[in-house]
């Protein structure tokens, strides 16, 4: 449950230079999790910020304990917890992962240690309207990718008519709900809980949506630890130090009682594997092509129309650069090295979020104009650059045949120039066309976003990563043919 | 430079001074051609023969003095622009020593394309008389030739189609021979005396003294400050 990513990796650096050196020394359990993902599950303590604090920091700390180990915290990103987890990158991820069929086929998964109900989350005014995932149909309902709240959605979708709107984080749900970007939020109660303290003006429903279980996952091959661990939870069940945990940070409830007897009786670990299998090859190609092809279009769409955009600006601020007044060359100077000097990525964020409260863009909108304002300023120093290299005595020839600065510019040196940026830009434009997954940081579902969703699904991205990488090149492949089609056309004329 | 109308379209140069940076190239230089009339100018490399045809084209200021061409005064100051422009780049046509041809057009789109966008003449009799001066200059073979496929003497005769094309009164030519083999020279000599025989004024920029008489051409020789 990350928040927003752009500050993972400070975050990452930050808890990973914070928490590598054990405070003792032995044998460590490396435990994986996602402080993006805040509290409850595990965030850096407010009174100091080099510790970890977290129902999930305990639970794991209780663990290493037992076994005899020293806790030592991996930083994972939510959304790659069980790739990491498969690979071996520690020996338990815990971080609010919820217990799936999929995760049960390829991960060894510890017995449930909280049951969390599903809740949908509205606006005040709304309260009396929108009772139930029935109520909303035609209405843009948001959650997390990749996980439960997420596949109940999908199937709302059909019986329904919801359309489901992803993100990459927990906040920005709530956020966007109480902007009106959104209609309703369906997550989990602790982050729904965490949802409404927050954004005051939503309101929490009582539609029972569904209930799931957070677990542990490990590497497949580690049962013996996974029992070792089981045995662990369980004691700690039956003598009340889980209870303890999840009561000091208020998540104790009436569930989960009724959760740990049937744990304690054996009846959860009978939630087998079986019936259940990562479907093969050709079962998820045939299940998922149709889905990522109708993605593939958003971010072919949105890649032309961006980059249209951007030629269009780019000659304008490449002309004005050119011919332009000195403060109008300064202006679109000052421009094209802020759009180049900062990331994109955190435009996107600035043109969606930050200015939400100012003006409210529509996701797509502020996909397009993100992307073209950024990609504007790469192509205006192309075309200066191509403006420039046209030689000065065709220049000066244009003017003594009396052609005024407008018709040099259309007549004679733009064709020229346009003939020396057409590789460039055609280079750009297949950047452009893999920069586009960024635009699903703002909820626009594109390739790679419906790739990632799929991967953690099936649990396994070798299917859905093929797919994925074949529709790019299905895309890009052509453009870069054409283009060079066209230039040689140019070098025969 | 300020442009006034002067209502003639021959040629006067008055006691013009061109610097190039800080150096002064030329100074005192005076000199008129009348309506037919050939002339060269002479010097060796150095000497501003090519500053002088650039000034009097308004592609470069003149430091002092003035000049009078196609009913237009050229003053020390800016180059002209706006409607002087015009006027001016309606009356002085220039073939340039490395000819700056459009590189993307053919050789009878290099012609016709001024007369079309400047003078508005029709696509189909632009195209017609464009291909009638590069026949006239022994080049109609080259029309669908890129400038890049063009000999330099192919490409020189192409660039004086073009300057014709807008039917200037003066033409001025920077090294017309330079990239002329002597076959070639004898013809762009009878050339240049049947355009100055039509009423046109032609001012050469050149060293080749051989040319120059068989142009028979009064000379103005320049010389090293």
């Amino acid at each position: 449950m990350s928040r927003v990513a752009a500050f993972g990796l400070v975050a990452a650096v930050l808890f990973a230079l914070a928490v590598d050196v054990p405070a003792q020394s032995g044998p460590e359990l490396r435990w994986g999790g996602d402080s993006e993902g805040g509290a409850p599950f595990v965030e850096a303590d407010p009174q100091n910020p080099a510790k970890l604090v977290g129902f999930d920091v305990e639970i794991a700390a209780l663990l290493a304990r037992e076994l005899g180990r020293v806790p030592r915290f991996v930083q994972v990103s939510f959304t790659t917890l069980e790739a990491s987890a498969a690979r071996g990158d520690f020996d338990i991820g815990l971080s609010g992962i919820e217990d799936t069929p999929a995760r049960r086929a390829r991960l060894a998964v510890t017995v449930p240690y909280y049951e969390f109900r599903e809740v949908l989350t509205v606006r005040e005014a709304d309260r009396g309207r929108f009772r139930s995932l029935a109520d909303l149909r035609g209405r843009r309902v948001a959650t997390l990718g990749a996980t439960l709240a997420y596949d109940i959605l999908v199937a709302a979708q059909g019986e329904h008519g919801v359309i489901p709107v992803t993100y990459e984080d927990d906040v920005h749900p709530y956020s966007d709900l109480a902007l009106g970007r959104v209609d309703a939020v369906v997550l989990d109660e602790v982050l729904a809980a965490r949802g409404v303290r927050r954004n005051p003006g939503l309101v929490n429903q009582d539609a029972r949506i569904g209930v799931g279980h957070y677990v542990g996952v490990l590497a497949a091959g580690q049962e013996g630890l996974r029992d070792r661990i089981n045995d662990i939870l369980k004691q700690a069940m039956r003598d009340g130090r889980l209870e303890a945990i999840f009561r000091r940070w208020n998540m104790w409830n009436e569930d989960q009682p009724r959760l740990y007897a049937r744990v304690l009786s054996g009846a959860e670990e009978l939630v087998p594997a079986a019936g259940v299998t990562t479907p093969g090859a050709w079962e998820a190609t045939r299940r998922y092509l149709p889905t990522l092809v109708q993605a593939a279009v958003v971010t072919l769409v949105l890649s032309c129309a961006a980059m249209a955009l951007a030629v269009a600006l780019g000659v304008l601020i490449a002309s004005g650069r050119v011919y332009g007044a000195r403060p109008l060359q300064v202006a679109l100077t000052g421009y094209v090295e802020v759009m180049r000097g900062t990331p994109l990525l955190l435009q996107l964020l600035v043109l969606y979020f930050g200015l939400a409260s100012v003006i409210q863009l529509p996701a797509f909108m502020a996909a397009f104009l993100g992307l073209g304002l950024n990609y504007a300023a790469y192509e205006s120093e192309i075309y200066r650059g191509a403006l420039e290299a046209v030689p000065q005595g065709q220049l000066d020839a244009a003017r003594t045949l009396g052609l005024t600065d407008v018709q040099t510019l259309t007549l004679v040196r733009g064709p020229q120039a346009f003939r020396l940026a057409l590789a460039p830009m055609t280079n750009d434009f297949v950047a452009l066309l893999k920069d586009s997954s960024l635009v699903s940081l703002i909820t626009v579902v594109e390739l790679t976003r419906q790739t990632t969703i799929f991967a953690a699904n099936i649990g396994s991205w070798l299917v859905p990563g093929t797919l994925c990488a074949a529709l790019y090149l299905a895309m890009s492949l052509p453009l870069a043919r054409l283009a060079r089609r066209i230039e040689k056309g140019w070098r025969r004329a | 430079m300020t442009l006034q109308a002067q209502g003639k379209a021959t040629l006067e140069v008055r006691d013009i001074a061109i610097r190039r940076g800080d150096r002064l190239v030329l100074d005192g230089l005076r000199f008129s051609a009348t309506r037919g009339e050939l002339l060269a100018l002479m010097g060796d490399s150095g000497t501003g023969k090519t500053s002088v045809l650039r000034a009097i084209a308004g592609l470069d200021p003149i430091a002092a003095g003035e000049i009078h061409v196609g009913g237009v005064r050229l003053v020390p100051g800016r180059i002209p622009r706006g409607a002087c422009a015009r006027e001016l780049h309606r009356s002085v046509g220039i073939v340039f020593q490395f000819h700056h041809l459009f590189a993307h057009k053919t050789a009878v789109e290099n012609v016709w394309l001024a007369p079309v966008h400047v003078l508005r003449q029709p696509r189909p009799a632009a195209e017609r008389r464009a291909r009638e001066l590069l026949e006239a200059l022994g080049v109609a073979g080259r029309s669908s030739a890129l400038p890049h496929e063009l000999s330099g003497g192919e490409a020189q005769r192409v660039a004086i189609a073009r300057a014709l094309a807008v039917e200037p009164p003066v033409l001025l030519m920077d090294e017309p021979t330079a990239s002329l083999d002597p076959a070639r020279r004898s013809d762009l000599a009878a050339t240049l005396r049947r355009l100055a025989a039509d009423g046109r004024t032609i001012v050469l920029a050149t060293h080749d003294a051989e040319f120059v008489r068989a142009c028979d051409c009064r000379t103005i020789t320049l010389g090293v400050l």
